[in-house]
């Protein structure tokens, strides 16, 4: 609070821009707060399941039986209940990717770090990318590539005459949109919720130094509304992350689908 | 307003940070498929095993109780069978000796009261012959004292009473 004292309108980054989502490095290009954060997504994930894991019995202990529900919530909750009895076969790269998101995004709402790395486009893209390159490889595998892309493409029971305009749709909207709306979506939630905390929070301080006693008392509210959004955004963070997960699944339940 | 913008569109990854998350999530995905869920998914097999195989072990140890209930069952049913025929066998036994006992009770009551009859009937003779005798004289004295005279001839007077008797007895069974 003391801090608030000192802090004067001019002390304040106003308004929140995108230049917000682009620190200083740390150490140029390859260590940023964001790659730092998620290697330690990265090892905080790996020693969540070792030490989980250590001395695994078939009669789990607590701390055991936490490991296995994250592992167990993917696999049967996702991969077996999206694609089906070959879903398990999918479950380790599923659960992976759902760990990943979720620790990086809920990195926007951890003090020091409050930042997600997936709000720099680059994570989501990367993850988009290998599950398109995932659901494509299944589907190809399985059916040859002909055959994969020609299910992709021609809807059946559809008339001749609509072809040349449905293939163009068909062929974009899952060759080339799937990795986009994958990323943007992730991309988006996580850009946008820093943002709104950034407005709200920033807000508050300008409103409350602001002199007026009206504004203050605005921007008390303008902090009350930051906490609850915090709130939201953790629900959103873990929601991203399951919603990521399971289009990813679906994607590939699609691809390895006998006819669709 | 969007001044930072112009250092780095939002839309434009970086590629350093492309690198950085393609290696990161490629060691995370491959300790954790290395070391981790092949672990758990072994875990689970032998969870799903031990309690599949102790389900197996329990119908077993069910239909063997079972049997041995109907083993127990059947014999008891043998049992009960039995103990019933020899409960009938000791009825009988106990009726046929009681019948015995009774023939045999019967018979000494009847030999009993065949030797009572006989010596009955002996006294009876022994009395009525005794009283013949004594009523003949009894009678003959209250005569003549009656009439005052002696009845000598003992010939008559022997005729007299027996004819007097044989009336008495034929009016007796009348």
């Amino acid at each position: 609070m003391s801090q608030l004292a000192t802090l004067t309108t001019s002390d304040i980054p106003w308004p929140p821009s995108t230049g917000d989502f682009f620190l200083p490095d740390v150490a140029g290009p390859w260590i940023t707060k964001f790659t730092i954060l998620v290697w330690l997504a990265v090892a905080l994930i790996i020693a969540f399941f070792m030490l989980t894991q250590r001395n695994a019995k078939i009669v789990p202990s607590k701390s055991q039986w936490l490991g296995e529900s994250v592992y167990g919530f993917v696999r049967d909750g996702v991969a077996k209940d999206v694609i089906g009895h070959d879903g398990a076969k999918f479950a380790p790269y599923l659960t992976t990717l759902f760990c990943f998101i979720a620790v990086t995004n809920i990195y926007s709402i951890i003090p020091t770090a409050q930042i997600s790395p997936n709000s720099h486009i680059a994570f989501p893209i990367v993850l988009a990318v290998i599950s398109w390159v995932i659901f494509n490889v299944v589907g190809i595998r399985k059916h040859g590539f002909g055959h994969y892309v020609k299910m992709n493409l021609v809807p059946p029971g559809v008339p001749k005459l609509l072809l040349p305009l449905l293939i163009p749709i068909e062929f974009i909207s899952t060759f080339l949109l799937r990795p986009v709306t994958l990323s943007v979506r992730l991309f988006a939630n996580m850009f946008a919720g820093h943002l709104i905390l950034l407005v709200f929070t920033l807000g508050g301080f300008l409103l409350v130094g602001s002199g007026n006693i009206g504004l203050a008392v605005a921007g008390v509210i303008s902090w009350g509304m930051a906490i609850a959004l915090t709130i939201f955004e953790a629900a959103i963070a873990l929601l991203q992350a399951y919603v990521f997960v399971m289009l990813s699944a679906s994607y590939i339940a699609g691809a390895i689908a006998d006819e669709h | 307003m969007f001044l930072a913008a112009e250092e780095h569109h939002p839309l434009l990854p970086i590629w350093q940070e492309i690198v950085i998350g393609l290696v990161a999530f490629g060691v995370l995905a491959w300790v954790l498929m290395k070391f981790v869920f092949p672990k758990m998914d072994q875990m689970y097999e032998a969870r799903v095993d031990a309690i599949e195989g102790g389900l197996l072990r329990a119908e077993k140890a069910q239909a063997e109780a079972n049997e041995l209930l109907n083993q127990y069952k059947a014999q008891l049913a043998e049992a009960r069978t039995e103990a019933a025929r020899i409960r009938d066998e000791a009825r009988a036994d106990a009726e046929g000796i009681r019948q015995d006992v009774l023939a045999k009770a019967r018979e000494e009551s009847d030999r009993i009261i065949a030797a009572g009859k006989d010596q009955l009937a002996g006294e009876r003779q022994s009395i009525v012959r005794e009283l013949r005798t004594e009523m003949g004289t009894l009678a003959v004295d209250l005569a003549g004292k009656i009439v005052g005279e002696s009845l000598a001839d003992e010939t008559r007077r022997k005729g007299t009473v027996e004819r007097f008797l044989a009336d008495l007895e034929t009016a007796g069974a009348k």
